[in-house]
């Protein structure tokens, strides 16, 4: 079912409430992995507004779809995304990293609700979410899992022995995302420790490659419908090439900002543009959708 | 006997200890279609064979990828399953070690570590394959219960509580076969609560895994011989360690040997010292174990013989430990 244009614009709009709230908890939070956490919020938010199975009473309810935030990082998305559900109280993300908080820049997943898996420590979700994957078949369920990984993660070997496993076991009730901003914390990725040809490497690994632009909710769409509909013995791999940062003009595609505060001036500053950001979006999605 | 063990004296002395979690571990998958095993590449060392052959669907061996393990488990744990996963102490404490803390540990979840071949045990391995550091590594990861058995009917009696306990357990268990201790499993085993299996006022000897046995041996040796009256311990959990049980020795014996196949430091003995120091109390104590070095190759009962965690070494540090004079400056009156 192609996505129309109305949902389209619904989804804009609530990615672009989320990028907003998620600018306001850097704000309040004084800082935060604010790069990383714009670069991947479009895949955030389709995949809760959009996509997953849940109960917005019922964080737990063992039915549901899973999604393993593996770049655990974005916490400083993650968790607007999650109180925005409605999994916590909207109000928690003034407490966002502060002295006592349950909410810190990793999220505990036995204290914040909705959270599948404490994550933080890189490569450890894939591994995570074929579990996850791998469980659903032996209790007879019917749940997807999603798993985000961040680019430069994908340095970690532990991610290429998932990815062995999922396509030894034939995991396709797993559909998995790279948020590929080429950024990492000392630099790009390509200059750090080289990834490409890297969508070559999820393909030699048994995988299903999709590249798509990770900052555009149609062709988001557009794979995650790929993927449900895969009737392969092969997982799904949504390569997203992202702007780390994305909307705020003045951190774009700047790995400097992996990690930053924004003072108030660089938050008023942020604000537009994300208006201006947003203006663009709706005008792609107007011309564009169907 | 309990929880249905169907085991007799027979087959803890025919079946090394791992064939008897093997075994162990079928009986907990008939009875809870939830248990899954997991291993890396190490069905047949691990002596989780049986299991795959009931159960196919819910086996996975995920190849040589000890990270991966970890993080398979804990993704099944979290969608309800009981994993029990299986592989080398040293991999599983050491190259999994960061999946063992966060995902199993600071997520708290329900999955099982039984690590085979620990301490020495895997002997002409040499030391790429011997676990003596495991026990540091897994009891300084808070919510981790961590369990030594001393031989098949304790490690039985480990595996079935770690099923009933949620919560991530380590059970590190020997290569081959331990020599048997408890005529049956009906003791009373459990977690947390050592046993006392020799009485004993004039000293005693805390140990844990295959030198229980040694330790046993030694305390008959020296009752029949020299009249000296050892109290034995099996401190079959180190984490959370029967602070009682220690207490009870220091104000009863007031003379303390910790006993382990274990580097000395971060093991059993430091967390017996951890106990015995806080109490303020005097008490003579001498650790037993790999003393901060790597250990020779060779048959597990030789390298223990050559490290002196075997009935003789034993015998020989009770022996030196009861010359020692320490009680001079303290008030006997004191209360515990």
């Amino acid at each position: 079912m192609p996505l129309s244009k109305t949902e389209w614009l619904a989804l804009e709009k609530k990615a672009n409430e989320l990028r907003e709230l998620t600018l306001e908890t850097t704000h309040w939070a004084g800082s935060g992995h604010i790069g990383g956490g714009m670069s991947v919020l479009d895949i955030l938010t389709v995949l809760y507004h959009k996509y997953m199975k849940l109960d917005k009473n019922d964080p737990d309810w063992e039915d549901r779809d899973r999604c393993i935030l593996s770049k655990g990082h974005a916490a400083i998305a993650y968790a607007p995304v999650l109180c925005d559900f409605g999994f916590n109280d909207v109000e928690m993300l003034k407490t966002f990293n502060l002295s006592g908080s349950k909410m810190g820049m990793h999220l505990d997943s036995t204290k914040i609700r909705g959270v599948d898996a404490s994550t933080g420590s890189l490569g450890h979700g894939l591994p995570i979410a074929v579990g996850t994957a791998l469980a659903a078949r032996v209790l007879g369920k019917d749940y997807w899992t999603y798993c985000i990984l961040g680019d430069g993660e994908c340095d970690e070997g532990s991610n290429w022995e998932a990815a062995m496993a999922a396509a030894n076991f034939k995991v396709t009730n797993l559909i998995s995302f790279v948020d590929r901003n080429r950024c990492m914390i000392d630099g790009r990725t390509e200059d750090v420790m080289k990834l490409e040809p890297f969508a070559d490497k999820w393909t030699a690994f048994g995988f299903i490659v999709k590249e798509v632009d990770g900052q555009n909710i149609k062709e988001l769409c557009e794979a995650i419908d790929f993927a449900h509909e895969n009737k392969t013995d092969k997982p799904v791999m949504i390569i997203c090439n992202t702007k780390k940062g994305a909307g705020i003009d003045f951190i774009e595609d700047d790995y400097l900002w992996h990690y930053g505060a924004f003072d108030d001036e660089k938050y008023e500053k942020a604000k537009e543009s994300l208006k201006k950001y947003y203006a663009g979006r709706v005008a792609r999605a107007e011309k564009e959708g169907e | 006997m309990a929880g249905g063990l169907t085991y007799t004296s027979v087959d803890s002395t025919t079946l090394s200890t791992a064939e008897i979690y093997g075994k162990a571990l079928v009986e907990l998958g008939r009875a809870h279609p939830e248990v899954v095993a997991l291993t890396a590449d190490l069905a047949k060392s691990t002596k989780i064979g049986d299991f795959l052959k009931e159960f196919p669907d819910r086996f996975f061996n995920v190849g040589i990828a000890e990270q991966d393990l970890f993080g398979i488990a804990a993704g099944m744990a979290k969608a309800g399953l009981v994993p029990f996963l299986s592989t080398f102490s040293i991999f599983a404490s050491m190259r999994a070690a960061d999946q063992l803390h966060t995902d199993l540990c600071y997520q708290n979840i329900n999955a099982k570590v039984i690590a085979t071949h620990s301490g020495t045990s895997f002997g002409q391995a040499g030391s790429t394959h011997h676990a003596i550091c495991d026990l540091a590594v897994t009891r300084s990861i808070p919510n981790l219960t961590v369990i030594c058995p001393a031989d098949g009917y304790e490690t039985y009696n480990a595996v079935m509580k770690a099923y009933e306990t949620p919560g991530p357990f380590y059970i590190r268990i020997n290569r081959g076969f331990d020599r048997v201790l408890y005529k049956d499993a009906d003791y009373g085993y459990e977690v947390g609560k050592a046993v006392e299996v020799h009485e004993g006022t004039d000293i005693t000897v805390i140990a844990c895994g295959s030198c229980v046995f040694q330790a046993l041996e030694a305390a008959k040796f020296l009752d029949e011989n020299e009249g000296i009256k050892v109290r034995v311990l099996d401190m079959h959990t180190i984490k959370p360690i029967d602070k009682d049980a220690i207490l009870k020795a220091v104000m009863d014996t007031r003379r303390i040997i910790t006993v382990e196949d274990h580097n000395i430091v971060g093991g059993l003995g430091s967390a017996v010292a951890e106990v015995v120091v806080e109490s303020g109390k005097a008490c003579a104590f001498k650790k037993c174990g790999i003393e901060d070095k790597f250990a020779p190759i060779g048959l597990h009962e030789d390298i223990m013989s050559m490290l002196g965690i075997d009935s003789t070494g034993i015998i020989n540090a009770v022996r030196e430990v009861m010359k020692k004079d320490f009680e001079e400056d303290d008030n006997w009156d004191d209360d515990m």
